[in-house]
């Protein structure tokens, strides 16, 4: 049968394709649904074609503002946990010192960590100490479980850097300060611009810690988690898909913008 | 992936100690003005609530007269006793979906690796892309996949799946929404990606030559691979491993979104004592077993699996 044996040749093939599938099959589902136009206060049956909610993303209380805010916590923790393991990771690589171990676990255990840990630990410590749950006890806790992916993607990078090219501009006479903005900072950036992309993700869609410690304040994650109970509107599926299709074209962008210069720098 | 290459390792023709001049002690202190203030952030905020959480999962009382530490222990043995089912469910539902992710995860790590070609860029983006919509969206999607009468159901009823998985006890009747196979179904789907890069960065690694050299000494395509590509690729299977299990099995978003009352998982019992019933103490001793036996469990595979480099 030459069909099983076409099959049997390409299994790994084959394999990889459903699994592809399996993940972006809910993707679809969301796009499709933000056309729909439900029959009551859920958005999981099809009903008919609508363009009702593309119309008016914002016509549904408080959705556009639990966005903003999460657009904004994600912004500043991203600067917050970048800031700090950039600094951690250039220690790490660059420098001897003591009690390196510990501080090597103490980064480590916030990922070995189930997230439902650090939320109720880190309330016990905000009941404790009386502080007002919201935008600033949603932001501490962002940077604290961001820092340590930050730390791991840029240490991956300054390790992999030539220290020689440091001493070389040293040796051509730049002051530490123009070596580290010059040389260092401009190689390392990759790194950064990967720890500070996951830093963002993460704290953007952070559910688990955020809903332990805001309060009463809504984030976009604490919105849709909410409206699973009291009812989907269709424009929670409008936003996910507008992030979605944002997301992939500035990839595609900066994907050809990179293959451009590629071959401008081979001609 | 890198965009500059990684230069040769530097072959220095004396010990590198011998050209560094002895630092002064104000450069001796930079290394600690770097750490300081993450690492401050991460011992208020990460470490000292840990031990905050012990304190008060020893201590009694009630919401209106206050608690104190009166260690009382006995909370651990109740937590433990009246909530070991959903002890027992996380771990299964989160080990189900650990190996269900390798299983599935790996041949799409591996078809990127090296079958893609040209399309490898592409399939990554796709592979990461689902990311972008929130991930309670893309949960709430499988409620409408996974409906009654939809055409998951339909197919699987058709073909007798139902059945089979309904005498397993995996799903009632048949309906799969609300029972435990739609909640390990989530927390796979929603795990995957977090499987996938670790296994692709491994085999990326791995050189193509290793395997002609295993097909020119005769070794078929399944003996390269289960004497070649395999264990190289541990790595990225202990990482992948750890980066599903231990956040599986602390989610209750995808218990509480996709299961029912029967599937609910730890998680789901610490967010409702903190956040509902506000009886702290069962919930900080419920959160500190489950911290105890996702430690155990990873510290006991990263010695099994030999990659203690990991960490």
């Amino acid at each position: 049968m030459p069909v099983l044996r076409w099959i049997r040749r390409n299994l790994i093939v084959i394999a990889g394709l459903l699994t592809l599938a399996y993940m972006i099959l809910p993707n679809i589902v969301v796009m499709v649904f933000s056309f729909n136009k439900p029959n009551g206060r859920f958005n999981y049956a099809w009903q008919q074609f609508s363009l009702d909610a593309w119309k008016d993303p914002c016509g549904v209380a408080d959705l556009c503002g639990s966005l903003s805010l999460s657009l904004q916590i994600a912004f500043w923790a991203t600067l917050g946990a970048t800031a700090l393991g950039t600094m951690i990771a250039f220690a790490l690589v660059r420098y001897r010192f003591r009690a390196r171990g510990a501080i090597n676990s103490l980064i480590f255990l916030p990922m070995a960590m189930p997230e439902v840990v650090m939320a109720a630990s880190l309330l016990t410590l905000f009941l404790n100490m009386g502080a007002e749950l919201g935008f600033w006890t949603v932001l501490i806790a962002h940077i604290m479980f961001c820092l340590s992916f930050v730390v791991t993607a840029v240490k991956a990078r300054v390790m992999s850097m030539d220290p020689r090219l440091e001493e070389a501009a040293r040796d051509l006479y730049a002051g530490p300060v123009q070596t580290f903005v010059r040389v260092t900072l401009p190689i390392a950036a990759p790194g950064i611009a990967a720890g500070a992309l996951l830093a963002f993700a993460l704290s953007f869609d952070d559910f688990i810690i955020t809903n332990f410690n805001a309060g009463s304040t809504v984030t976009f994650p604490m919105f849709v988690w909410g409206s699973a109970q009291r009812g989907t509107p269709v424009q929670i599926n409008v936003i996910g898909t507008a992030m979605f299709v944002i997301a992939v074209l500035m990839v595609l962008v900066g994907q050809l913008i990179a293959s451009r210069r590629k071959s401008n720098a081979r001609n | 992936m890198s965009v500059t290459e990684a230069p040769p390792a530097p072959t220095p023709e004396e010990p590198r100690e011998l050209t560094l001049r002895k630092p002064s002690t104000r450069k001796r202190l930079v290394p600690y003005w770097l750490l300081l203030p993450g690492i401050l952030w991460l011992l208020v905020f990460f470490a000292l609530p840990l031990v905050y959480q012990a304190s008060t999962s020893v201590q009694t009382g009630s919401l209106e007269q206050g608690f104190e530490v009166t260690w009382h222990f006995q909370t651990y043995v109740d937590a433990l006793r009246e909530y070991y089912p959903q002890f027992i469910r996380s771990l299964l539902y989160a080990g189900t979906a650990t190996i269900l992710c390798l299983l599935l995860g790996y041949p799409l790590a591996y078809l990127i690796a090296f079958k893609a070609g040209r399309w490898r860029n592409l399939v990554l983006v796709l592979v990461i892309a689902p990311f972008f919509t929130s991930f309670l969206i893309r949960t709430l999607a499988w409620k409408t996949i996974l409906a009654d009468g939809g055409a998951v159901v339909d197919v699987l009823n058709t073909l007798h799946v139902l059945d089979v998985t309904s005498w397993l006890g995996w799903t009632e009747s048949n309906r799969v929404l609300a029972t435990p196979m739609a909640v390990v179904c989530g927390l796979t789907y929603n795990f995957l990606p977090f499987m996938i890069l670790p296994l692709y960065t491994s085999l990326e690694r791995i050189d193509g030559r290793l395997h002609e050299a295993a097909g020119d000494l005769y070794a078929t395509p399944a003996t390269t691979f289960r004497k070649v590509t395999f264990p190289l690729s541990m790595p990225g299977v202990v990482s992948g491993t750890l980066l599903t299990f231990i956040p599986a099995s602390g989610d209750y978003v995808n218990a509480e979104l996709l299961g029912s009352t029967d599937t609910k998982m730890v998680g789901s019992v610490i967010q409702s004592q903190f956040l509902r019933v506000l009886d702290y103490p069962t919930a900080a001793a419920l959160s500190f077993i489950l911290m105890a036996i996702v430690l155990l469990v990873v510290t006991f595979y990263i010695r099994r699996s030999g990659t203690e480099d990991l960490v």
